[in-house]
């Protein structure tokens, strides 16, 4: 092997190693518990031409709605989002009747005392109603369920960041296992990074029915649940996609027509030195 | 002007000769991109425009960002989210931004380590290194003021962690990290200085960059074989070098887009892969974060800040010495810098008398490891400080030291280099004359 070869072996690392090295990060932020567990569930949005299931995000709402919007709020995510295409697409007057379940506080009523109204699309979901339920618009992206091994970050480069994966197992992680702590009780869960989570078990299975008659297995409802969750995390996620795979596509044209002027202009000076027309 | 000799602009129609009795612009643009550049120039001297285009694209980007960000500690993180969601292509504008400053990064260390191997930054071509050098510190400082902006977790944590950094030093440290923040924490006025200081930076980078340019036009590209380009005169010129429109422009453009075909795959396909998740979650000052990290391209540094902690002997030497003014942390932050400077210090610390890699036979093995250092130190500067990452980026620190402080020097007594091509001319007949038998016969060890 001649230099040349290792210093473009080095290159190729180069261009590799933000991700390896960032990932490596990832490695030690979320999977501080070694026995955390995250099983690789496939989604219809992975992949770079995937997309979301439209019914997939409506059930998940459904899920969302009846159980987790007991205690976590949604406070970056408008009911009208609920109406775009590439989301869940529910129709405007089904968007209006969802918000129109919701109250708000305006203070804008009864002369600027403010007073609570029904929410329209142009709200946002409530926040949090549970001091300690944290917020779930981003939670999709703010956990990575795969490390790297060694933190290279390969698992992340191969099989994604895990947001949805992290979701589906935390909510079927739980052992059974329970212990008080400081007054409150914590629950045993194989995903969560410390082992013991404050959450008690949210899903049982069959907990919500479908009008679609789709299946209402625990790991089924959790899957819908955690595809939603990715949409209120990535709303733009197919236009992003799209944007990402046209950009790519006509700089790959542009890129090969550039290659081939190149070729063209310095023809004359690549063939023999000696007969070099002249400039 | 000084540099290679060349054709020079002469106005052609009356209009241009007005305009250029006035005001010579068309000439300077003229000169600029005709420059005669050395015509064996290979694909490591593409990352220059890649690094103008990087900064075009953020500046770009950043405006447009800008018009919908409010820096303040209650909005930022929510404006962010407003951007993502609401802003028309808002999500493209702020992903092409993030993940800019990571491409602005490989293709600095790229072109970083190309002048280590070719000895770019020897005489005469010093002070493009030390502006380079300059550029660099300027974009490292608007990358960590950039990447608080979004107020998440590691924004806060981050900012908290290296501005801390400046209260090790002694004596006026506590009030420089003050200074810094605007108060006593990392909170609103640090928000709003490090905006105000993240829009700033990049306009003095793009100054720099017009002064860098103009310095290596000055003194001519260096090119592989370290040889310079005749200039008795303008024919002899011409056997060197070809103008750089449009024979560099077009092949510098070809390489762009294929890095950028590749960056468009990562911006649309994959955007968070560089970034850490815990920035998702907002600010909060009172839950530190499991692991602290900074972004990719800081991690080789922050691996020297953590690698001189209280019991390695220079760190014990260097505090006994001062009478403790110099303890770990402060040592930490000096090893930090230093690192930096001596890479700056290059030009004066290489004793050899051959500029490129290429004919210096045990340089190119001490190089080589140089890179592989590089990457290790990345690595374990993403690796919790313990064993056994604490002796390996004490090592690999050392290494970084002892290849510019130690080795550099050295070399150059030592080592016996090969013969170099005697002109730029001779070392492209070799490449692109095969069949003629030349009339030159340099040994080639490098291809």
């Amino acid at each position: 092997m001649t230099f040349q070869k290792i210093l473009r072996a080095g290159l190729v690392c180069l261009l590799f190693a933000p991700g390896a090295a960032l990932a490596a990060q990832e490695g030690e932020g979320g999977g501080g518990h070694e026995e955390s567990h995250i099983t690789d569930y496939s989604f219809s949005f992975e992949g770079p031409f995937g997309s979301y299931d439209q019914m997939q995000l409506q059930r998940g709402l459904q899920v969302f709605t009846e159980i987790c919007s007991a205690c976590h709020g949604l406070r970056y995510v408008a009911y009208r989002s609920l109406g775009q295409s590439g989301g869940p697409d529910l129709p405007d007057d089904q968007v209006r009747a969802y918000a129109a379940f919701y109250e708000v506080f305006d203070e804008s009523l009864l002369d600027g005392e403010g007073d609570y109204r029904p929410a329209t699309p142009t709200d946002h979901f409530p926040e949090s109603s549970l001091s300690n339920a944290p917020d779930l618009s981003l939670m999709a992206k703010a956990r990575a369920g795969f490390h790297g091994p060694y933190g290279l970050g390969i698992n992340q480069f191969v099989r994604g960041m895990g947001g949805p994966e992290y979701i589906v197992s935390l909510l079927n992680g739980y052992t059974g296992e329970q212990r008080e702590e400081a007054g409150a009780v914590l629950y045993e869960n194989t995903a969560f990074p410390s082992g013991w989570i404050a959450m008690a078990p949210p899903l049982y299975g069959d907990d919500v029915s479908f009008e679609d008659g789709s299946p209402t297995g625990q790991v089924d409802i959790a899957q819908d649940v955690a595809a939603f969750l990715m949409w209120t995390a990535e709303p733009h996620l197919a236009a992003r996609k799209s944007a990402g795979f046209v950009g790519f596509l006509m700089l790959a044209v542009l890129a090969a027509l550039l290659y081939l002027t190149n070729k063209r202009i310095w023809a004359p000076y690549k063939r023999k030195a000696e007969k070099m027309p002249a400039e | 002007m000084a540099g290679i000799p060349h054709d020079h602009y002469k106005p052609q129609t009356s209009g241009e000769r007005w305009v250029h009795k006035r005001l010579p612009v068309i000439g300077l643009l003229y000169d600029t991109i005709m420059i005669p550049t050395p015509k064996n120039l290979n694909w490591m001297w593409i990352w220059g425009i890649v690094l103008t285009f990087t900064l075009v694209l953020q500046i770009v980007t950043g405006i447009v960002l800008v018009m919908h960000y409010i820096p303040s500690t209650e909005t930022a993180f929510a404006s962010v989210e407003h951007i993502m969601r609401d802003v028309n292509g808002g999500y493209m504008l702020r992903y092409l931004h993030a993940n800019g400053a990571s491409l602005f990064f490989v293709a600095v260390y790229a072109h970083i380590f190309r002048n280590l191997y070719y000895g770019s930054y020897k005489e005469p071509r010093e002070i493009t290194w030390i502006i380079g050098i300059l550029m660099y510190l300027l974009m490292m400082g608007t990358a960590f003021m950039g990447y608080v902006l979004p107020w998440g977790q590691m924004s806060f944590w981050g900012a908290t962690v290296i501005t801390g950094l400046f209260g090790a030093i002694p004596f006026v440290g506590e009030s420089l990290q003050t200074w810094l923040l605007g108060g006593p924490a990392v909170g609103e006025y640090t928000l709003t200085r490090f905006f105000s200081l993240h829009y700033l930076m990049p306009m003095i980078l793009a100054g720099l960059t017009i002064v860098h340019i103009w310095a290596f036009h000055t003194t001519g590209n260096n090119n592989p074989t370290g040889v310079e380009v005749r200039r008795t005169s303008k024919e002899v010129a011409e056997r060197d070098t070809l103008p750089f429109w449009p024979y560099f422009v077009i092949k510098d453009l070809f390489a762009l887009a294929v890095i950028l075909a590749v960056f468009f795959a990562v911006v649309g396909f994959m955007p968070n892969y560089l970034g850490h998740p815990d920035n998702y979650i907002e600010a909060n000052p009172l839950a530190t974060p499991a692991h602290i990290v900074p972004e990719w391209y800081f991690l080789p540094f922050y691996a020297i800040l953590r690698a001189f902690t209280g019991d390695v002997w220079v760190v014990i030497a260097a505090s006994w010495i001062t009478g403790g003014i110099v303890d770990a942390k402060f040592f930490g932050v000096l090893a930090m810098f230093g690192a930096i400077i001596v890479m700056a210090l290059a030009p004066w610390l290489d004793t050899s008398s051959v500029r490129s890699g290429r004919y210096r036979p045990m340089f190119k093995w001490w190089f080589a490891l140089l890179v592989v250092d590089f990457f290790v130190l990345m690595w374990v500067g993403a690796m919790p400080a313990e064993e056994p990452y604490a002796s390996i980026s004490l090592i690999a620190s050392a290494y970084w030291f002892a290849y510019f402080l130690i080795i550099l020097p050295l070399l150059g007594v030592i080592e016996k280099p090969l013969a170099q091509p005697k002109t730029i001319e001779d070392d492209y007949a070799t490449h692109y004359a095969p069949n003629t038998g030349g009339t030159t016969t340099v040994v080639n060890p490098a291809e």
